[in-house]
């Protein structure tokens, strides 16, 4: 065990893994926090705490994943390299371990310019895998990148992102494999809704051996309407979404449902396919549908560890 | 080459009100080639200054020069016949240029009539492309000869983002392409793609401005206290 989080647990006995993203809100009042943690309490192994998500200024990762803690549920704090330099991410992940948080996920992070401060100066000191390569030698080595010594390592279960729909596609089982050579313990993908191009990534990720190196959450997400399934397709860079999803959501006579129900359907073809290792659900904004989603998914109870 | 544009001449007049005797003293070198600075903007920037003088009643004295490279103190020293008597400079040349100006010319203020940008190539007529972040530390010969530092949005060292699509970089889809992509398909042609594989470990950014302000020096070509006094009375 790295970490012993429960999310490391869950996955190192060889369940189905479910992960949940909560958004922090743009505001100092922690209550949807909470009350997103307590709805959700038992949902999901772990649950993921965005870090000023598409650069728009929130609640950081670090308090709402504290935040979480004192709800009791396990948080995945996630830790952009937009923001912060090396010294500032080494610093926190100190922080973090300090206050409980056991699983962290390594991300560049969106542009500046999408944000709510897109005149901000971007830091981009290190890249995700380089910020996997250091917290892990602060975790193995318990050494900083400069290569001082700690007293103390922390105690972390590190996490990547990576999304199998960006160019050039043959790249991105090469870039999952610096991920997992720099560190990563676990993957969460970018949504998918283009089944036939993840099989072939998940191919190149089999073939390479990588799902017997990494645990592999697939993630997804539920579309609530045909102008977000639009959305998604047209203007969030890196994703696919299928004309046949669009035209399933723009048909139904009850968007929302029908959104559920592709998502279940989704989940319940990946709990299929060979070397995915969990999921990882964004309902962005609608974390209500989770409990929904899970159960009619077979998932649960989750189990306990 | 340095690339640079003209501030708006709204800018450049309330930079320079206050001011009478004006000197437009533009550059020979990167900015007369990507058309903000040279000899041709410099008339017409002074002949633009003229006219709004004349109608504001400004009684605006508007003089005119081009050097062959103001970066140079030896070329910004040959003006000072024509730089006595004023009491401003608008400099026409990079943020470089205009800062020696400032140094030979302590006592004139220097206003600069430019934006200095990046230090690109000219791309096609009429557009110019960043090609370097000016680090300190080149790793072209990793990445297929195109600067992920300078060309990347987010300066990545270990391949494309996940915003990566169609070859286009996702902050700006229309003008940019993705650097890695491009360097993936560079290293490809190259039949070096197992660049690819290796993991760029964090960049030491000393040698970049995090470092403070940069200095080279080439021993060998600084001149000895005689070469220098010899030089100096031949100046």
């Amino acid at each position: 065990m790295k970490a012993g989080s429960n999310l490391e647990k869950v996955l190192e006995a060889g369940h189905f893994a479910v992960t949940v993203e909560i958004g922090p809100p743009k505001s100092a009042n922690p209550e949807s926090v909470r009350h997103h943690a307590r709805m959700l309490k038992g949902y999901a192994d772990a649950f993921n705490l965005t870090d000023n998500q598409t650069a728009i200024v929130r609640l950081s990762s670090l308090a709402s994943a504290v935040i979480c803690l004192q709800e009791g549920v396990e948080p995945v704090m996630q830790m952009t390299c937009r923001d912060r330099n090396r010294i500032a991410l080494q610093s926190d992940l100190l922080g973090a371990s300090a206050l409980g948080i056991k699983n962290v996920l390594c991300l560049t992070g969106d542009h500046q310019t999408f944000g709510n401060e897109k005149g901000a100066k971007n830091v981009y000191d290190i890249d995700s895998i380089q910020e996997l390569l250091i917290f892990k030698k602060m975790r193995d080595e318990k050494k900083i990148c400069g290569g001082e010594e700690l007293e103390e390592a922390p105690k972390v279960f590190l996490g990547a992102a990576e999304n199998p729909f960006a160019d050039p596609f043959e790249f991105r089982v090469t870039r999952l494999a610096k991920k997992v050579n720099a560190g990563a313990d676990f993957i969460q993908t970018q949504a998918i809704y283009d089944m036939e191009r993840f099989e072939k990534w998940m191919e190149g990720v089999r073939e390479r051996g990588l799902d017997k190196k990494v645990h592999i959450l697939a993630g997804v997400i539920p579309l609530k309407s045909v102008g977000a399934a639009r959305y998604m397709k047209n203007k969030v860079s890196g994703m696919i979404v299928p004309d046949s999803i669009i035209d399933r959501m723009r048909k139904a006579k009850d968007p929302k449902a029908e959104g559920v129900k592709i998502c279940i359907e989704q989940i319940e073809y990946l709990k299929t396919v060979k070397g995915v290792h969990g999921v990882h659900i964004m309902a962005i904004a609608w974390e209500e549908i989770v409990p929904e989603i899970v159960k009619q998914a077979g998932l649960y109870p989750r189990p306990s560890v | 080459m340095i690339i640079a544009e003209q501030k708006p001449l709204k800018e450049i007049i309330k930079n320079l009100e206050g001011h009478r005797k004006i000197l437009v003293a533009g550059c020979r070198s990167c900015v007369a080639i990507c058309l903000a600075g040279g000899e041709k903007e410099v008339g017409i920037i002074a002949e633009s200054l003229r006219l709004y003088s004349d109608m504001h009643d400004h009684l605006w004295e508007v003089d005119e020069i081009t050097v062959e490279r103001q970066c140079e103190k030896e070329w910004v020293k040959e003006i000072k016949k024509i730089v006595e008597g004023k009491d401003a400079i608008l400099s026409m040349a990079c943020g470089v240029g205009a800062q020696v100006m400032q140094e030979i010319y302590p006592d004139i203020r220097v206003v600069p009539g430019l934006n200095t940008s990046n230090m690109g190539a000219p791309e096609e007529q009429g557009i110019w492309r960043e090609k370097c972040a000016g680090c300190g530390d080149c790793v072209l010969h990793l990445t297929g000869g195109i600067c992920p530092i300078a060309r990347c949005s987010k300066s990545l060292l270990n391949g494309p983002c996940g915003g990566s699509q169609n070859g286009r970089c996702e902050v700006n889809p229309e003008t940019t392409p993705c650097a890695w992509d491009q360097i993936y398909h560079s290293l490809k042609r190259l039949g070096k793609l197992e660049l690819m594989e290796q993991i760029i470990p964090p960049k030491n950014w000393i040698t970049s401005h995090s470092g403070g302000p940069r200095r080279i020096v080439k021993q060998e070509a600084i001149l000895t206290a005689e070469e220098k006094a010899a030089k100096g009375g031949l100046e």
